[in-house]
Parts: structure tokens; sequence; C-alpha cells
């Protein structure tokens, strides 16, 4: 139904190599999430599969089938654009009809599929409105509609959230988690936000420079990060590294900590350092400390009705089962 | 910083040029008009007094009127397709990703700087006469005889001299609008199984729709009043008789002045019609 393998895919703009050759898989109906920093190659690697950019190397299969040179419409897939590049001229009805139409279903089916697509996204009532009378969540809707009426093999989407305001997104987040649910397609989702990453993902692809970084589950990802560059991309806040005598203690050239994994104490514990500013979000509070001999301060996390000020004296003890530890190379010692 | 003080002072600074534009405008308009209800005929009497609806009725009865009507839509109508149509596949083609991108441009715009009377000559001499011009020697070339352009194919000549000089404008227009369009919506297009001509018929056409209107406002507009090219070619005859065409020669060939004025009454209507349907069109797109 929606298996995807890449066989040594690589692409190249010119002299310049966006992405170096990789291999992945994913299995169907898995929801993959692509995330990396902006400029990493994450949305030209689906791009690449979406047949809208043609590989420079390599192989794409698609449910074993060489999809390489295949064209975009005829490799089954579903794009949501960060854009939604929804067509302003045409109805809501006529946007997710499109794909039948150009298919040339009949339109008994037509009615059918685009009701019941509307159904699903609560798009009934909106049906004879242009894209322009639309709120944002409702033309992402609408772009999911065009996308769902195909039945595709897979859905691609790219960026999808990022042009809606933070509540939306929270609440769109949880409806695209809940359609996958549903239809158990295969799903290929890029975004730069960590948390979506791991609030949705079945496997998340980290990538770095058009290289895959790592491959895994959120969780995984989060416990045992191959290198520091994954360890400071999963986790909000950041995870905190240290260098020098104290990672030596550890026999590491860098050790990293995460903000939830260090013990705040007014009065005793391993390190010592000086509040700077604190964030006050209710349920948390994360303290930036500084401390002598590191250059960042470190971040911790506390309870949220924390007696702690500009410029107080703070004791911190890092919980030992989750210091991280990273030779000179950056990757994980196990 | 509008304060009463100030607006007041931003219109005493301006009126002078209000004025003169008023003026500009006001004296002609208004001269129009007085002539129109004289009869006024300058190396036969001058003027004899007025004569109410009488030019009007004259200019419309006239033999010429309905002719030149038909000229007048035949040169608009000929021109407003070329120039859409092929200017809209220029713009396409302009569009795409090639080298020398600005040098081509800047080319393709050039036949808008030529001066009307300019380029009908250049068409006339060079192109379009029978002995020596250019398209004499391609067909003499194919074994053909060489085409009489200007009263062979009066109407289609004058259409063609018309249309080179506009196709720029239409151009231009057309690939800004094309250069608005979201990529992203022709590759949701691609996605969707639509083949290059349904992208071009379901996508790119429609979001072109409001810049051909404009182009096809605008060119009427000026197109209604072409007459350097009519003049510096087929002087009016072999059907080419416009009703710009027609005021003039009855102003200055037939030196009836109140005839003339009545027709210019005419014309400024219909212009005025046209531009009432820009004015709107234009001004929905602003308020959207």
């Amino acid at each position: 139904m929606g298996r995807m393998v890449l066989e040594k895919v690589e692409k190249r703009f010119g002299d310049v190599t966006v992405i170096p050759p990789l291999d992945l898989e994913i299995e169907d109906g898995e929801f993959v999430v692509f995330v990396g920093p902006s400029g990493c190659g994450k949305s030209t690697l689906l791009r690449l599969i979406a047949g809208l950019e043609d590989v420079t190397g390599g192989v794409i299969r698609i449910d074993g089938r060489d999809a390489t040179t295949v064209p975009p419409a005829k490799r089954g897939l579903a794009m949501v654009f960060q854009s939604y590049a929804l067509y302003p001229h045409m109805t809501v009805r006529k946007n997710i009809s499109f794909p039948l139409r150009m298919a040339k279903l009949d339109k008994a089916e037509q009615d059918r599929r685009v009701e019941q697509a509307a159904a699903v996204l609560n798009l009934t009532d909106y049906l004879d409105r242009r894209p322009g009378q639309l709120s944002g969540g409702q033309r992402q809707r609408v772009a999911i509609g065009r996308a769902i009426v195909r039945e595709p093999a897979a859905f691609l989407f790219d960026e999808p959230l990022s042009n809606l305001d933070a509540a939306l997104r929270v609440g769109m987040r949880l409806e695209i988690s809940e359609l996958h649910e549903r239809l158990k397609t295969t799903m290929i989702y890029v975004t730069h936000d960590q948390v979506e990453a791991m609030t949705m993902a079945d496997k998340i692809v980290v990538l770095h420079a058009g290289r895959i970084e790592q491959v895994g589950s959120p969780l995984e990802l989060y416990r045992t990060p191959r290198n520091r560059f994954v360890a400071g991309f999963i986790g909000s806040p950041r995870m905190n590294f240290l260098e020098g005598p104290e990672a030596r203690r550890h026999d590491a050239s860098a050790i990293g900590i995460r903000p939830e994994h260090i013990m705040p104490s007014p009065n005793e514990g391993a390190w010592k350092g000086r509040v700077g500013v604190s964030e006050h979000l209710g349920s948390d509070t994360f303290l930036h400390v500084h401390m002598e001999g590191c250059a960042d301060p470190v971040t911790v996390r506390s309870g949220g009705e924390v007696d702690m000020h500009h410029g107080d004296t703070i004791y911190m003890t890092p919980d030992a089962g989750h210091i991280h530890r990273f030779d000179d190379q950056g990757l994980r010692i196990a | 910083m509008a304060t009463l003080h100030s607006r007041s002072a931003a219109r005493a600074m301006m009126a002078p040029a209000v004025f003169l534009l008023l003026v500009w405008m006001l004296v002609p308009l208004t001269m129009t008009l007085w002539f129109s209800f004289k009869r006024y005929l300058p190396l036969r009497g001058g003027d004899l007094g007025w004569t109410g609806f009488d030019n009007y009725v004259r200019f419309v009865t006239s033999s010429a009127f309905w002719p030149s009507v038909q000229a007048t839509l035949l040169i608009v109508g000929g021109v407003l397709l070329i120039t859409v149509l092929v200017g809209v596949l220029l713009a396409l083609l302009l569009d795409q990703p090639m080298w020398g991108q600005g040098v081509v441009r800047i080319l393709v715009i050039a036949p808008f700087f030529v001066m009307p009377t300019v380029s009908a000559l250049v068409w006339k001499n060079m192109f379009m006469d029978p002995v020596n011009g250019l398209f004499a020697h391609l067909s003499k070339f194919f074994g053909l005889a060489p085409l009489e352009w200007l009263s062979q194919a009066p109407l289609f000549s004058i259409t063609l001299i018309v249309s080179w000089q506009w196709l720029p404008f239409a151009t231009l227009i057309l690939l800004t609008a094309l250069q608005s369009l979201d990529r992203e919506q022709l590759e949701a297009g691609e996605m969707d199984g639509a083949p290059p001509l349904a992208r071009f018929l379901h996508i790119v056409l429609p979001h072109l729709a409001q810049a051909i209107t404009i182009v096809v406002l605008i060119q009427t507009i000026f197109l209604l009043s072409i007459f350097a090219e009519i003049f510096v070619t087929t002087q009016g005859s072999f059907g080419t008789r416009t009703l710009t065409y027609l005021i003039f020669q009855r102003v200055l060939e037939s030196q009836n002045v109140g005839l003339g004025s009545a027709g210019g009454v005419y014309a400024i209507i219909l212009a005025n019609i046209v531009a009432l349907f820009l004015m709107r069109i234009v001004g929905r797109n602003l308020d959207a």
C-alpha cells in the first residue's frame, strides 16, 4: 500500500550537494516525520519522493515498484503544501474534486467522495465558498481534503502548520494525528518544529545538512540520541552540554544533561551557580543558571512555584542515570 | 501631521497644478461641445450660427458613419485578439528560465518605445512595400506574386502594425501577472494529476483573467483613438476609415468643424463607457 524505500538517493543542484546519498525505509501505515533545522534538505527530500524534483542518483521504490522516473501524478501520492496551494478561483467543492475531475471519475463517485471528505473534515457547510473566504485552519482542511479524496498510497505534508497561529497549530496537530489513526495510510510529514515531530511521529528522521543523523521512535531519540546534534535538537528546552573538567570526570569530551534531569536546590548539590533569567510558564519554571567555567548558562527545570530570583545562588544535582556522554567527534559513548 | 493648517497649505500648493489640468481638459472639451451645436465652416463663411442637434443627426446618418464604426471595431477587436493571444504565449515563454532573460525582456518591450508614426512608416516601407518590402522579397523567394498589403489587405495590415506596437504592453502586464502565480499551485496541480494543458486552463488562465481584462480595457481606450498608423499608411482609404479618422476628415478635409465636433462628442461618450468599466474593475482589484 504505502511502503517506500529510498536507495542511495542523492540530489545536487549544480555543484551544490543538497542531499548526499542516503538510504531510508518507510513502512506501510507509518507516520514518519522529517525534522531538522531550516535548509537541512528535508523539504527537498520530500519533493524528491513526491516527484516534483528529479533525483541526481539513486532509486525510489514505492510498494516495490521503481518510481524514480515516474511523474508525480502517477506515484499515487498526495501532497499538502505549506501555502496550502488551493486554487483561489474554485469553490471548496471544486478544489477538493479537482484531482477526481482530472482522473475523469464519474460525477456520482466524485460527489460521494467529496461529501465523505467534507464530512470527515467538518467542511460540509463551506463547500460552496472560495478559499479566500475561509480561515487559515479551514484552508488547511480543504488542502487535506483535496489529498484525501484521491485515496493515495501515502500523504506528504510539507510544513503544513507553519502558517497557523499557535493555538490552531495544536488543534490541527491533533486532527492530523486523528486522521492518521482513522485512515492508517502512510504519512510523511516535514517540519522544523521538534514538538510536532515528538507528538505526532511513529518514526522520526532527523536530518542535518542533507544527512540522516538518526532514525527512530520519538522516545528512542529522546533517550539515546546518537550524537550531539540529535541530542540538542530533540527535547525542549534543549539539552545542556558541558565540556572541560566536568566532562573529563565522566571520561567524555562533552556531557549532556536535559533540564528536566537536574534537581535544583537552594542549599546543597553537586554544582553551584548563580540564577540568571527565569522563565515562569506556570506549570514549570526554567532557570538559566550561570556556572563558573561554563560559557553558556545551564537550563534547569523546576516546579511552577519556585522561590528563586535573579542573582540568587543555586545548587544543582544532575540525575546520574540521564547523563549523556559524547566523544570528541560528537558521537554518543554507550 | 494632517492638521487643519497643513491641509489648507497643501491645498493652496496643489491649486495651480489642479487649475492647469482643469483648464487643459475643460477648455477643449467645452469648445468641442460649443462647436458641435454650431454650423461652423472656416473656409465657407465661418460661424453660421446655432443648429441645435443637426450636426449630431448628420454625423450618424452619413453614409460613412457605419462603415467607420465597423472598421474601428474590426481594428480594435483584431488588435485585442492578437495582443492577448500572442501576449499570453510570449509571457509564458519569457517566464521560463533561460539564458539572457534580462536582455530578451528588454528587447520585447522595445516596440513600445517606437513612435506610432515611425513604426507605421517602417512597416509600410520596409516590410509591406510590394516592390522593396521584406514580405515582397519573401513572396518572390517562394515564387509567389508579392501581395500589395496596404491595398489588398488594408485592415489586416493596420491591425498587424498596431498589434506589433501593443504586444509589449500586453506581454509585460501578463508576464507580471504570471510571475505572481504561486508555484505551489502548479505543483499541486501536477500532484493532482493535471497534464500541462489542464494546468494552463484550470490554474494559469483563471489567474490571468484579471490581468487580461485590464489589458483589454486599457488597450481599448487607446486603440479607439489610433490615428497616425492610418494617416501614414492608407490615409483612410480601402475601408480603413475609423471613427477617429472620420472625425479628422470632417474637420480638416471637409472643413466642417461643427460636424467633426459632434463626432468628437460621440467618441468621448464611447471612451467614457469603456473607462467606466475599467475603473470598476481596477477599483474592485484594489479593494480585494
